[in-house]
């Protein structure tokens, strides 16, 4: 089984981050809080499908292109 | 002895509230928002230290450096904030900083605060956002975070004012401090890192470990180094074999993992920590597949209401009572040129520009209440998807708005959008928008073609041929960009990522203070360039080369013996006109603009409202000789429906009338916006670029409607 990513999270999921697959985006999601070993839930989704909003670990909402989230992989 | 001028700066993540803390320490107030980078501008401002156990009064000037997540810049002001504080030389270099920190997000927070405190600059961190922190069970220990941080840490409300006297009591003390305690840095390098550390240092003459590695990332980004300095540096870091993606994500995991144990220690949870409930079940509904957009319809919706609507009362107010004031003037001061230079000229100028204060101070009020309520950011992520479309970002859509009113700040607030390319779209399809200066070319033009009737039984004919050229400026902003990004290339991926700040209830002083702020730039920027062409205009409208104007004058004096003075009157104003030196520049750019259906008295408005639209309607009535209230649209229509063409027909038939409609929705014809570009593009070259195709866009659709309507 491949592995799944943020973009993949069904609304209101939880899922702790892994690893992220791409150099460039993954200093500024690291910035943003996202740090490997952090909780992280789909909250909302845009109307038109993208871009999506994600709780990260519980303190505050972030939003994020789809593409953005794809790099962020979970366990 | 009073020690005068030291500088502090104050540094923090978007939305912690530091440009708040920045109002409450100055009382200087400034554009602060919710949505991150909207502090791009250099904000300054002094506040006193009282005196206390014996010590001195004490004047410090503080500067609000731009929100930023991390000392790696990712947009042009983020850039700011290090070119300052990695280079002691610079004049707003302080000596203190102060890390304002949104305790209910502690640990992205401390991330900056490790990396500034590494620079070896005195820091206190400034701890906000209790409330919403106690709101999510978290309670934070700031005793035991400051043990820990080995830093004065201070408990603030930068909204109420509370905690601020301590927080200037802790900046006095390590101001004062004597003994530089020893830095300990967060960040340990690793590796080769040392090494390469330490030959940096020399070569710099740097003490600071960690400004030595900010030497190495982000030289380019440091305006302060020369060009063979950079060289020298790339040359250390091919030799060193520094990798510095792979540094920068390494930096930061260690520094969370230096983080997270101190966090546990001072922060504590009372169950699982979650978002304040009234952000998300608002988000449910302002984010929803249908409700969010009719939200966002709704809003919008008021806005126009607002500008068009309530704003027609302070602006009739304002137009009859400058109306009044001009007539005023000229009864009493002696008959002459100076007399109607001053009135005709130089007053009727400025009334031109003080009528679109109430429109301009509505649309920024309202701008601004959705920037502090925290709603922009939500309209920002349900917006995204479709302005990507068009090249665009999410981030395009305040700028996109602004625009109704004006292009000018609406340009400066495509600041906040960090990828370039997107940027650059956003300033070159802005003015394409319908400014408020549009409104009165619309109106007169509208109501000359379109007549008063009822659609549907409640829409109203001309109010909808309005909103159909707002549309209009839409659809050509939008479709403008599309083309012009097949022909930019990208070089960098754009990227949205945004924190959704939770819903705050806005300062309304602050509200206000948007509102004049708005005011005085218009009326200074704006008020400049009209009062210049409405002075130039009438020169060149009131004097001829050699004699033609005296000649033509005698000519219409001859050929109306018996009529009315009144006839003659405005038989001699139109003839002098057209012999003027303005009339002259009129019929020398006829043969270009017959094609669009125009005559050279329209050619003439268009010269003149070249530099700025809102001269044109001024610029009409003059032309046609009306007396008196040159702004009443009731009389310029009127006059404009007897004006016959050549052939003896109507002048304004609604080909030539549609054609000129659609010419002002795309004409860049305005010099604040081209300077506005110059300044935001750094260069002529985009400024050019806009002006050119906006001309040809403009020219090409009013050309294809005249031909295709006559």
């Amino acid at each position: 089984m491949s592995v799944r990513t943020v973009s993949q999270l069904e609304k209101g999921e939880k899922a702790v981050i892994r690893s992220f697959t791409d150099r460039v985006m993954s200093l500024k999601l690291l910035e943003m809080g996202c740090v490997p070993g952090c909780v992280v839930r789909l909250d909302a989704v845009a109307p038109l499908g993208d871009p999506i909003c994600i709780n990260v670990g519980g303190c505050y909402s972030l939003s994020l292109r789809l593409n953005e989230a794809s790099t962020i992989e979970i366990e | 002895m009073k020690q005068e001028n030291i500088k502090i700066a104050l540094v923090g993540n978007p939305n912690a509230g530091k440009s708040t803390l920045f109002n409450a320490l100055t009382g200087l107030r400034q554009k602060t928002g919710n949505f991150p980078g909207v502090t791009v501008e250099k904000k300054s401002g002094t506040f006193r230290l009282p005196g206390s156990d014996g010590k001195q009064e004490l004047d410090v000037t503080v500067v609000d450096l731009p929100g930023t997540y991390s000392v790696y810049p990712k947009s042009a002001d983020e850039g700011v904030v290090m070119d300052i504080l990695a280079n002691p030389k610079h004049p707003d270099y302080p000596a203190a900083i102060i890390v304002v920190a949104d305790a209910s997000n502690l640990q992205r927070n401390l991330l900056l605060f490790t990396e500034i405190s590494d620079l070896g600059i005195p820091t206190v961190l400034a701890l906000n956002m209790l409330d919403i922190a106690a709101s999510m069970k978290l309670t934070v220990n700031a005793v035991q975070l400051a043990m820990q941080l080995k830093v004065p840490v201070v408990k603030i409300n930068a909204r109420t004012g509370d905690g601020i006297p301590n927080l200037q009591q802790a900046v006095r003390q390590i101001i004062e401090r004597t003994e530089k305690p020893e830095l300990k840095y967060f960040y340990a390098p690793k590796g080769n890192e040392p090494a390469l550390i330490e030959e940096v240092k020399e070569l710099h003459q740097l003490d600071n470990d960690y400004v030595a590695l900010q030497y190495v990332c982000q030289h380019d980004n440091f305006s302060f180094l020369a060009q063979p300095v950079r060289a020298k540096l790339d040359a250390l870091i091919e030799k060193y074999g520094f990798d510095e993606m792979g540094f920068l994500a390494d930096e930061t995991i260690a520094r969370y993992e230096t983080i997270k144990p101190i966090i546990d220690k001072a922060v504590k949870s009372e169950g699982v920590t979650e978002q304040p409930l009234w952000t998300r079940k608002l988000d449910k509904i302002l984010l929803h597949p249908i409700l969010g957009y009719v939200t966002f319809a709704v809003i919008l919706m008021v806005i126009f209401q607002a500008i068009f609507a309530w704003a027609s009362y302070p602006m009739d107010w304002l137009d009859e009572n400058t109306a009044l004031l001009i007539a005023w003037t000229k009864e009493i001061l002696p008959k002459g040129v100076l007399n109607d230079l001053l009135t005709d000229g130089v007053m009727a100028g400025i009334g031109g520009v003080i009528i679109f204060i109430p429109q301009i101070a509505i649309l920024f009020g309202l701008v601004s209440v959705l920037e502090e309520s925290g709603y922009m950011a939500r309209v920002m992520v349900i917006m995204d998807k479709i302005m990507r479309r068009f090249g665009l970002n999410g981030r395009s859509v305040v700028p996109l708005i602004s625009g109704v009113a004006c292009a000018v700040p609406a340009i400066m607030t495509t600041r906040s959008i960090s990828s370039r390319h997107e940027r650059l779209l956003t300033i070159l399809v802005t003015p394409i928008m319908s400014c408020s200066a549009r409104l009165p070319i619309y109106s007169i033009l509208i109501a000359l073609i379109i007549p008063s009737t009822k659609v549907l039984g409640i829409f109203n004919m001309q109010g909808l041929v309005l909103f159909g050229l707002y549309f209009l400026g839409l659809i050509g902003a939008l479709a403008s960009a599309w083309l012009i990004s097949l022909f930019i290339k990208r070089t960098e991926p754009g990227y949205f990522m945004l924190e959704m700040p939770t819903f705050k209830m806005p300062r309304w002083g602050h509200v206000g203070f948007m509102m004049y702020d708005s005011v005085k730039s218009f009326v200074l920027e704006a008020g400049k360039v009209i009062l210049a062409i409405s002075i130039i205009l009438w020169v060149l409208s009131s004097y001829g080369p050699g004699d033609h104007m005296e000649v033509a004058e005698q000519k219409v004096v001859k050929a109306m013996p018996q009529a009315p003075e009144q006839e003659v009157a405005a038989a001699i104003a139109s003839a002098r006109l057209e012999s003027s030196y303005a009339g002259n520049f009129g019929r020398f750019i006829e043969p270009a603009i017959r094609p669009l259906g125009y005559d050279w008295k329209i050619g003439i408005a268009l010269l003149a409202s070249f530099a700025a639209r809102e001269v044109f309607v001024g610029t009409m009535a003059t032309i046609y000789s009306i007396s008196g209230d040159s702004e009443d649209v009731l009389t310029v229509k009127e006059r404009l429906v007897q004006e016959k063409n050549d052939q003896g027909g109507p002048m304004y038939t609604p080909a030539v009338c549609y054609s000129l409609l659609i010419f002002y929705v795309f004409a860049m014809m305005c010099m604040s916006t081209i300077a506005v570009v110059y300044r935001e593009t750094h260069g002529w070259k985009w400024p050019l670029i806009q002006l050119g195709y906006l001309m040809v866009l403009a020219y090409v659709s009013a050309f294809a409607v005249y031909q295709i309507m006559s």
